[in-house]
């Protein structure tokens, strides 16, 4: 008796703790993501609209500024994820040798990007990277080029600014994960495979590596998810630019919607497609990261 | 051994060159908060005399008391009302376990890869029906149930010792008091992570508030500096000065706590 009391008590009070959030998830994630759904299927401008089947999608594939932003998304995901994970995972298997000397300094001063805010850092490099500016400067100095990149004005080089921008703010951010992972690795493993004569990068490719994954896979998933959202960098650093070049989808979506005559249906179809692309490459990285050995049974 | 030193000397030389391009950024901020414009955008690098120019011309374009206090009042009122919404749900999952509601708890993790974007225009749709666009509420409410930090919670409460609890109830409290009277307090540490990172993300927010804030007696400092930044010859004294107090508050509690600020990083992660 006392015990299904007891059972009961729980299940309630079970509900209760967490109704307060499921109400806000309800009202303000999952009803607007299903909104989205039903929109893109609307076709019209301004509060206009009517259903369009699978207009909006046709209208996707003809849409050469939708090709383009989608392009520079893929290009933005594909360069600046595998040098920021490669650089934080760098950082902080140097950082983690404990007779290193400056440790401390040196681990504040790289993870000290992450505090500023995203509006606040394209300020900087907006004036940095200005055609006469410090950066041109510096590197005409070291003979490194020898004419001023127009880092702002030419197609190609916006979108590498952006790529750095990006990989200043954030690997330090990524390497604060790894150095927390490494502390929980036993030194021990290392230390037994270093007198067993395994090189330094073998023990980071077959040791280090693998035992770092689950974190790996968990910072590649967030680092996806906010690639394929970029929209503060671009917006303030090179509004989009020059012709389109550092425009992304969540910026393009952003004009649909509050630029232009806003095309509710057509920008909820545009953001599907963000949707779907975070889906399939969390899926991805899940299944390549996958334990592939077969589990022991207990 | 000299191999060894070879080795050592690369990682030292590498990581002093990561450690300057992090910090040079900080340090042109401040040193541009103190030039004229026109010498910024040359790659003057040194201190200037314009620092009093700079605060002036900012202070005459934008009310900057009532800017900052519009960022304040947002970040407290929203990390107040995240916490206390999403430590609530973090704790009842892990203490009251129910098969529905791990599978809500699977589920709420696959929401996660939503992008903002995905949502942000039926969200401003929502808004305008309801007649709160250029509202603080409009901004706080949609941010409150924040799965990151239930999940944040629900890894932190697996430390929280179960022997507490059984004497509570013993003693007969109820489990909202056991809540609020024993669990907030033995997790303060947690909290204060949880305090550091939400604070900062609103702080810090832009997208949504550009979205909905209209008038400029309700922008936040993020979108001011932004503003600034946009005008067609901006003026890169004055943008950068406000940068400085933009940033400084951050910074600050980034000095002031940096051990729970990393741990409200990474904690979700262990």
């Amino acid at each position: 008796m006392a015990h299904a009391r007891l059972e009961r008590s729980a299940q309630i009070n079970g509900w209760l703790f967490i109704a307060p959030a499921l109400v806000l998830l309800g009202l303000f994630l999952i009803y607007p993501i299903l909104w989205s759904l039903w929109m893109s299927f609307q076709v019209g401008k301004g509060l206009n609209f009517h259903f369009g089947g699978f207009a909006n999608i046709v209208r996707l594939t003809g849409d050469p500024v939708f090709i383009r932003a989608l392009t520079n998304t893929c290009i933005f995901f594909f360069v600046q994820v595998p040098i920021m994970i490669t650089l934080a995972l760098l950082f902080a298997v140097a950082l983690n040798d404990a007779t290193l000397k400056l440790r401390g300094l040196l681990r504040t001063a790289i993870f000290l990007p992450c505090v500023t805010s995203l509006v606040a850092y394209s300020v900087l490099f907006k004036s940095m990277f200005a055609v006469d500016g410090v950066v041109n400067n510096a590197l005409m100095f070291l003979h490194i080029i020898d004419s001023p990149i127009g880092w702002i004005s030419d197609p190609f080089w916006a979108k590498v600014l952006i790529i750095l921008a990006i990989t200043w703010r954030w690997t330090g951010y990524n390497m604060v994960f790894y150095l927390a992972a490494l502390q929980n690795i036993d030194p021990s493993i290392h230390e037994s495979a270093r007198i067993d004569g395994v090189p330094p990068w073998a023990r980071f490719v077959y040791l280090t590596i693998p035992m770092l994954k689950p974190v790996i896979l968990f910072t590649t998933v967030i680092s996806t998810i906010g690639t394929l959202q970029l929209f503060d960098e671009p917006y303030n650093i090179t509004l989009g630019g020059p012709s389109d070049a550092t425009l992304t989808l969540s910026y393009y979506i952003y004009r649909l919607t509050f630029v232009f005559m806003p095309s509710y249906g057509y920008s909820a179809t545009v953001s599907y497609v963000i949707v779907v692309i975070v889906a399939i490459l969390s899926f991805l990285q899940f299944w390549i990261a996958r334990d592939r050995r077969p589990r022991p049974k207990r | 051994m000299s191999w060894r030193l070879v080795r050592r000397s690369i990682v030292y030389v590498l990581l002093s060159i990561a450690a300057f391009v992090s910090v040079f950024p900080f340090y042109w901020m401040i040193v541009g908060a103190t030039n004229k414009s026109a010498l910024i955008v040359r790659g003057k690098a040194d201190f200037g005399d314009n620092l009093f120019a700079n605060a002036a011309a900012f202070f005459k374009l934008v009310d900057v008391p009532q800017v900052f206090w519009n960022s304040t009042e947002i970040s407290v009122i929203a990390t107040i009302a995240t916490l206390a919404v999403s430590s609530t749900a973090g704790y009842g999952f892990e203490i009251f376990r129910s098969p529905i509601r791990e599978r809500l708890f699977s589920f709420m993790l696959l929401l996660l890869t939503i992008p903002f974007a995905a949502i942000m225009v039926p969200l401003f749709s929502m808004v305008a029906r309801a007649h709160l666009t250029n509202t603080f509420a409009a901004i706080i409410l949609p941010t409150v149930a924040s799965i990151f930090i239930i999940f944040y919670f629900r890894q932190a409460t697996k430390a929280f010792p179960g022997e507490l609890r059984d004497a509570a109830r013993v003693d007969g409290l109820k489990e909202w008091q056991i809540f609020l009277f024993i669990y907030v307090p033995v997790m303060r540490s947690t909290y204060a992570a949880a305090t550091i990172i939400v604070f900062l993300l609103n702080w810090n927010n832009y997208l949504w508030p550009l979205i909905v804030l209209q008038t400029n007696e309700n922008k936040t400092v993020t979108l001011v500096v932004s503003t600034l930044l946009s005008a067609y010859v901006p003026d890169y004294g004055a943008t950068l000065f406000a940068t400085v107090l933009a940033t400084l508050p951050t910074l600050i509690i980034f000095f002031a706590l940096q051990r729970q600020f990393v741990a409200g990083l990474t904690g979700g992660v262990k």
